[in-house]
């Protein structure tokens, strides 16, 4: 088996056990929703949390760069950011499709109007358009496919986490505390990659 | 416009002899990954009616049945949600906040205070409000503006009633209310997310409509602090946030009250706050709401389904201005 071997096998764990730990929040909604435990408003306690999470994952994905250049050996963590980034489009499907199914009962007709007429709804649909050609683009062959463009498109992602924050401050009624912490988490980390290119573009 | 339809089924058993407990909130979010998401949800509906409370809610006596017209036959919403997911940022914006911080209320002594455009000023305290006037169940649709609501079966009295004891004089055009300010009994006013005290208002002719009750309990029993102990209003036509909680000052006034929601977001929350699915929030829809308890949004009814006891109120108003 020899070095090379265990070091792929240790990253297909470390990748299993991280979809594991993120999957726990999905395990939580599902049995909770079986046992009747989520809360007088189920609904909401489901779209709030797997927002929540589609959110937090997306910002940990967007935290692995910035964290890399910080010191180099966490350079560990740059096989996670695509699985983050996945995990993250799985939690905002699943939102978007509560909010489908449950609010709208899978009206198509309400659906559109829904986008077109209430600002949060609009920015919550940008942010999953945003994702999703990533999560399409987001295999190595794609990356060899798409070559110097993989990259540009990727960029997406910064649009894709200010919408969804964005999303989320429009739609809180009075307590903006919690969408203002994941504005600022955000706004550090695109401070951090707008730092670090100036410095690339200096030196260069 | 839609009507009560008078129930002609005998009063049901309205909810079992439950207790609530306090729920841990596992939706704190805050940025921390929290594992405990996962264990805020495993409640057992078994071993939520059997255990007992801490301190059981004292049963009102002789409260009258509700007559008809004043009691809805719909699904009342279970105990268990009514008293943990409420709106009450006196104790925490979040909703099961209330429940597990309310304890600190104190409900006795309580008084309170009837001023302003009354022949007779002076004090209602809160025995003589449960000895010397005739409880009665009002099983009431409640509608929040947030596009959720519950069918609650209260106990009070008509506001009219308890106003006409102070002789309202002819200036007096609308009635202000207001909550307790007192940050060490509701923490959650040690943080300035509204202008305290909570403020709300009515119409004379609104709070002297005989839908308009003061509660002092709920399911029979005296009301839980995080629905608004000791005593509250409730106006079931209107948006939710009119009902105001745990209210220590009555005012008659010649002039429109300042109403706290309103004040906070003029262009959200209007003064009449009517139940209006015709009447968008300016962020998001009111044309349908998801009743407590239901997966499915249902849609929502015109004055909340009492239409054809309030209507004639706004005959002549523009119910898109005067939202």
């Amino acid at each position: 088996m020899g070095h090379f071997g265990g070091a792929r096998m240790n990253r297909h764990l470390a990748h299993a056990a991280l979809i594991a730990l993120a999957l726990v929040p999905f395990a939580g909604l599902a049995l909770g929703a079986a046992r009747g435990g989520l809360g007088a408003n189920p609904v909401e306690t489901i779209t709030h949390v797997t927002g929540g999470w589609a959110l937090r994952l997306l910002l940990a994905s967007l935290a692995v760069t910035p964290l890399r250049r910080l010191d180099a050996r966490l350079a560990v963590l740059a096989p996670f950011r695509r699985t983050l980034g996945l995990l993250a489009f799985a939690y905002a499907l699943c939102h978007a499709a509560t909010f489908f199914a449950l609010d709208l009962g899978f009206a198509f007709g309400l659906l559109a109007e829904e986008i077109a007429e209430r600002p949060y709804v609009t920015l919550g649909f940008g942010a999953l358009l945003a994702l999703a050609p990533l999560a399409i683009t987001s295999t190595r062959a794609w990356q060899r496919r798409l070559g110097r463009r993989w990259v540009a498109l990727h960029r997406l992602v910064y649009l894709a986490a200010a919408l969804a924050v964005a999303h989320f401050l429009w739609l809180v009624k009075k307590d903006l505390r919690e969408p203002l912490l994941y504005a600022a988490v955000l706004a550090v980390l695109l401070g951090a990659r707008a730092f670090a290119a100036r410095r690339r573009h200096a030196s260069a | 416009m839609h009507s009560i339809r008078p129930s002609l089924l005998p009063e049901r058993e309205i909810t079992p002899e439950a207790l609530f407990l306090r729920r841990r909130s596992f939706i704190r979010a805050g940025a921390a990954f929290s594992a405990a998401l996962l264990f805020g949800c495993g409640e057992d509906t078994s071993a939520r009616a059997s255990t007992p409370a801490p301190s059981p809610l004292a049963k009102l006596p002789n409260v009258l049945p509700a007559p008809a017209g004043y009691r809805t036959d719909e699904e009342p919403t279970r105990f268990e949600d009514a008293t943990a997911y409420n709106n009450f940022y006196e104790f925490g914006t979040g909703k099961e906040e209330p429940a597990e911080n309310a304890h600190t209320l104190r409900v006795r002594p309580w008084a309170i205070a009837v001023e302003g455009e009354v022949a007779k000023p002076g004090v209602l305290d809160i025995e003589t409000l449960l000895k010397a006037y005739p409880l009665e169940e009002r099983i009431y649709r409640l509608r929040c503006v947030e596009a959720w609501s519950m069918v609650i079966p209260w106990v009070g009295v008509p506001l009219g009633e308890v106003l006409r004891r102070f002789a309202p004089t002819s200036q007096a055009k609308y009635v202000a209310f207001e909550t307790l300010v007192d940050e060490e009994q509701m923490p959650g006013q040690r943080r300035r997310v509204l202008d305290w005290p909570y403020r709300e208002g009515l119409r004379i002719d609104e709070a002297m409509h005989p839908l308009a009750i003061l509660a002092v309990g709920m399911y029979g029993r005296v009301l839980p602090s995080q629905n608004g102990a000791p005593v509250r209003l409730v106006v079931p036509w209107k948006y939710g946030f009119k009902s105001i909680k745990s209210i220590v000052r009555v005012r008659l006034v010649a002039r429109m009250p300042r109403t706290t929601w309103s004040d906070e977001n003029p262009s959200e929350y209007g003064f009449y706050a009517n139940v209006n699915p015709q009447v968008d929030h300016p962020r998001w829809s009111q044309r349908s709401e998801r009743r407590i308890g239901e997966w499915s949004k249902r849609p929502t009814l015109a004055f909340n389904g009492y239409g054809e006891q309030v209507a004639s109120l706004y005959r002549d108003m523009d119910l898109r201005r005067n939202f």
